[in-house]
């Protein structure tokens, strides 16, 4: 799991480097936004549903319990 | 004079709220640094993204857009939405943890507690309190602008930054973290609601962005500003190293401690992304098109100043001169305490250098055995005054731009010193004097930056990557050869 985590996460941060998009600005998104703009807009979002799933699949559990516990003497 | 009412409202209003976090207080100083660490899920949620967007989000990132086009957001917003809540979702919670189980307030407690020293933890203070100084300026400065430009004028930036600093001095000084945190919220739910808006109004009030854009791609001194084509793609991957600093920002770390319940986390990484991109879209989008404004004598100097020398101008006020000539008063009132709100954000930083100061100088010296947690909780305010004097006097005569400011001296120092937190919070092997040699090296770097020429890079690199991977390195090699820490302190950092 961790390690299909981990190639998850660097994938979606090798998409930040939108090469492909360097050099244009059409198609404009609603006329305005040029799409080196809201490709990453779309890269924020994306990022939010990317981190729903990582708070389902990655929360460190034990670690409250752990920091709970009275520390031993 | 209206938008400038408004404004002044705000600022009244955020100082009662932290008049009345004081009246809630109990005087010890975990409540007064940490809130009692009992911060409910939606104040931490808001309040911990708005210690973070500062005058660099609102002021800073319009400016940069206004030189160099929308490359700004890719270059802070988007990977900021990546790697913060990565940062808080495993680094943030086991700070946390830490705190919770050891009663750590700071992270250099933790340090000194995790690696078994003294000293180098003293040197770690001072390194991080320099790097701090930079954003709480910026701040001031940010506070300054707003009022100056808010008011056509009538109200100098001395006296905007003067105001904004002792507002902010006088709420953090009252409320400590309850007060700060409170008002963070506070100002986080009020521009989140007012940023939109503001695209809307200004966009009418330009004509419609279609047409801005369709002329600024039709003319060959703008179209540029609407792709990436001037900026180096290795730059732009360098840029993804910035935000790593925003773990390491004290005021961050501490306030990771606060959260009453590690749950508190979860909502704050899952929004924090759409947060981001709320604030940083129409603030990048209002920089871009404002290259079009040429009816605003303000940013027509700086068009023609820009076309005529070939270089970036300093620009921090672009959004507000949009504000103040195309919303009507009362909205560009409203609007104006909403990006003063984020300009505020100050106030955290402050406080956090107030609560090293006191616990990890005034404490670990011994000075609270001998005088008593109220005297404690005193010198930390004392700090405070010291802190934001030094700050207003200094933004006074800074001639940078806020952006240039932020990510050359703190954000690429504090990325730095984000291999500290991992080392000692998730690998055994590392040692105080692999943490020592890391700290030298950024040190030594943060000095050499301060001399070197703006927009300085190695190998096409921006500092922060060498200076990262310098102190990964450092911390490794030397932990590798050092003597470790006592099993004991391991297991009891490793019993999870």
């Amino acid at each position: 799991m961790r390690t299909r985590i981990l190639l998850i996460l660097f994938a979606y941060y090798a998409l930040h480097q939108d090469f492909w998009n360097w050099n244009t600005a059409r198609p404009f998104l609603f006329g305005f936004v040029p799409i080196g703009l809201w490709y990453h807009a779309l890269y924020a979002a994306g990022a939010a549903a990317l981190m729903y799933f990582l708070v389902r699949w990655a929360w460190p559990e034990r670690l409250e319990a752990w920091a709970e516990k009275e520390p031993e003497a | 004079m209206t938008p400038t009412l408004f404004v002044l409202a705000y600022l009244a209003i955020v100082l009662y709220i932290g008049i009345f976090a004081f009246r809630q207080s109990r005087g010890q100083a975990e409540d007064y640094f940490l809130a009692g660490r009992s911060l409910g899920p939606w104040v931490f949620v808001l309040s911990l993204f708005g210690t973070h967007m500062t005058a660099f989000a609102i002021l800073g990132s319009s400016g940069h857009a206004f030189n160099f086009g929308i490359v700004t957001f890719g270059l802070m917003a988007s990977s900021s939405a990546i790697v913060v809540p990565i940062c808080l979702l495993f680094i943030g919670t086991r700070l946390w943890a830490v705190g919770k189980k050891f009663g750590h307030i700071t992270p250099v407690q933790i340090f000194r507690d995790r690696w078994e020293c003294g000293h180098i933890g003293t040197l770690i203070f001072f390194l991080q309190a320099a790097l701090l100084v930079p954003y709480i300026i910026i701040g001031v400065m940010g506070g300054g602008t707003t009022l100056s430009v808010i008011s056509g004028g009538l109200i100098p930036f001395w006296a905007g930054g003067l105001l904004v600093a002792a507002v902010v001095m006088s709420y953090v000084f009252f409320g400590g973290m309850r007060g700060t945190a409170w008002v963070n919220a506070f100002q986080t739910a009020l521009f989140l609601t007012f940023g939109m808006i503001a695209v809307a109004v200004i966009g009418n009030g330009m004509g419609g962005f279609s047409s801005i854009a369709e002329r600024m791609l039709s003319d060959a001194k703008s179209a540029h500003l609407l792709t990436r084509e001037k900026y180096s793609p290795l730059a732009f991957l360098s840029y993804t190293f910035n935000p790593l600093s925003a773990i390491a920002f004290p005021h961050i770390a501490i306030f990771c401690m606060t959260a009453k319940k590690m749950t508190q986390f979860k909502k704050t990484v899952m929004l924090y992304p759409l947060c981001i991109l709320l604030i940083w879209l129409p603030c990048v989008l209002l920089g871009v098109f404002a290259n079009q404004a040429m009816e605003i004598p303000a940013l027509a100097a700086k068009i023609d100043l820009k076309a005529l020398t070939g270089r970036p101008v300093v620009a921090d006020d672009v959004m507000l001169q949009l504000l103040s000539h195309f919303a009507p008063e009362w909205l560009a009132g409203m609007l104006g305490a909403g990006i003063m709100a984020a300009v505020m954000a100050s106030d955290s930083q402050i406080l956090a250098l107030s609560t090293m100061f006191t616990e990890d100088i005034f404490a670990f010296y011994g000075a609270r055995e001998r005088f008593g947690q109220k005297a404690q909780v005193a010198t930390g305010r004392l700090f405070i005054v010291l802190v934001t004097a030094f700050a207003y006097f200094t933004a006074l005569n800074v001639k940078a731009s806020i952006f240039d400011l932020a990510v050359q001296f703190s954000f690429a120092g504090f990325s730095a010193m984000m291999p500290l937190y991992v080392g000692a919070l998730f690998w055994k092997g590392s040692t105080k004097w692999g943490a020592l040699a890391s700290t030298v090296w950024v040190a030594g770097c943060t000095i050499a930056l301060f001399f070197a020429a703006r927009g300085f890079t190695l190998f096409g690199l921006s500092p922060v990557v060498p200076m990262t991977l310098g102190s990964v390195f450092l911390l490794w090699s030397v932990s590798l050869v050092t003597p470790k820490p006592s099993a004991s302190t391991v297991n009891r950092y490793f019993s999870v």
